[in-house]
């Protein structure tokens, strides 16, 4: 399946993108993260949460969205 | 009163809803980017009793956004210069300026005094000890975050619901994001989601529905692109967060500034232990007395080996896991914990030096 990967604040510095498409037959989203981080490997350092179709979930939850996003922390106020 | 009549021309508030907003007390903390648009519409809308906490000066880099001050007031104390203006704009209101950092000797204290509490602070432990205090005080948060082009709105510990932690459980391990003051942020970001927070405040206040408690707003002033996330609430933490405070007498134990000590400050220091948490192998090697390696990993088992009645210096690579370490013994009730700056690497460097020293 095709999955839309989002990216926020620092992480989406990192990849140079907002989102992309990621091919991703499946599994767990920390499968996903496995996928990702072998392609932006600056992201292992990062701390972020991940949202499955807009919902924060732990990384062992089956992917069962078609979006994912990466979010950090911030703050700056 | 004229000075409300847009308010209570709406039928969502009325004079009812007004009486409510000047019934309600929001404390604001940090009165910069974000604290600065919130103070000045909750201000204008007639919230009864309004607290500012901040220690800064107003600085002139802070006039590219934090537009309640002027060049009139630079190297002034932003609590009060914030009182200033906005007694002028609102002289009908009460306004209580506290011109400190909140910490964990005064969070709480001050968040019993009030209903609502605004967070705009630009770091992560006030912002941790905001949502620390604000639990143990049953606050509901009004979150705002921001970084160079980007917003995160959120609403906390709001009717049982979810809290910061259960967004981001712990302070960032992997060292800390850059603020504002070191990467930039695009002026006007804060103003809109300083904006959106004192809009919450209100919406919290006139009980409407909709109050963003749940829900991570997230905001992109380059694309104007928004997504709305929803946040599960993690109940075992905030159950662990409130117990502690009652078990320590609501002395808040949570993240706290590290406290650290330069290489010449703890080498003078006379009955001090040096606790190196790296693993063993790693290099710099170092000789000195009263030295102990213990990795970090294995420091929570190894307690016991350390002595609670001298000064601990903790020390590492690059500071990063000496923080963690130091964190890990103050939740373990040891005081006086520091993390050394520089870690092994200067503290190899000086000890080479007071050889080389001693030799001439």
């Amino acid at each position: 399946m095709e999955l839309n990967i989002k990216y926020f604040g620092i992480l989406a510095e990192l990849t140079g993108c907002n989102e992309e498409q990621l091919s991703f037959s499946s599994g767990k989203v920390s499968d996903v993260l496995d996928v990702i981080l072998k392609k932006y490997p600056p992201l292992k350092n990062k701390d972020f949460q991940i949202a499955q179709n807009k919902k924060l979930i732990g990384i062992e939850t089956a992917v069962d969205g078609t979006e994912i996003a990466l979010l950090p922390p911030f703050s700056g106020g | 009163m004229e000075r409300y009549s847009r308010h209570i021309a709406l039928n969502e508030v009325g004079q009812k809803g007004q009486d409510k907003l000047s019934n309600a007390k929001v404390l604001v903390v940090g009165a910069g980017g974000l604290g600065c648009p919130a103070l000045q519409y909750l201000a204008a809308a007639g919230i009864g009793t309004l607290g500012i906490i901040d220690g800064d000066v107003v600085e002139e880099s802070n006039l590219q956004r934090q537009v309640l001050y002027g060049t009139s007031s630079l190297g002034t104390d932003k609590a009060f210069a914030a009182k200033d203006r906005l007694e002028d704009l609102n002289p009908t209101i009460s306004i209580h300026a506290f011109n400190e950092k909140l910490s964990n000797s005064n969070a709480i204290r001050l968040f019993k005094a009030y209903d609502i509490i605004v967070d705009g602070t630009d770091n992560f432990e006030t912002r941790y000890l905001i949502n620390d205090a604000a639990l143990i005080t049953n606050r509901p948060v009004v979150y705002g975050a921001i970084y160079k082009f980007e917003g995160q709105l959120s609403v906390f510990n709001y009717k049982n619901g979810p809290s910061y932690r259960c967004l981001f459980a712990e302070p960032p391990k992997n060292g800390d994001i850059p603020n504002c003051s070191e990467i930039g942020v695009l002026g006007v970001l804060p103003a809109i989601i300083g904006s959106m927070q004192a809009n919450e405040v209100l919406k919290i206040i006139l009980g409407f529905e909709g109050v963003l408690s749940g829900k991570l707003y997230c905001y992109n002033a380059k694309t104007s692109a928004v997504h709305i996330m929803s946040i599960q609430k993690n109940e075992h933490l905030i159950t662990q967060i409130k117990s502690k405070a009652l078990q320590e007498g609501e002395a808040i134990h949570c993240d706290m500034a590290i406290e650290e000590i330069s290489v010449k400050d703890a080498l003078q220091k006379e009955e001090a232990v040096f606790i190196d948490v790296r693993n063993s192998g790693e290099k710099p090697v170092l000789k000195l007395d009263n030295y102990q390696q213990i990795s970090l990993s294995e420091i929570s088992n190894n307690l016991h080996k350390v002595n609670p009645h001298s000064d601990i210096i903790v020390l590492c690579q690059s500071g990063i896991r000496s923080k963690k370490a130091v964190r890990l013994l103050e939740q373990n009730r040891f005081k006086n914990c520091y993390s050394l700056t520089g870690g092994a690497p200067a503290l190899s460097a000086a000890l080479k030096n007071k050889k080389n020293d001693e030799r001439i």
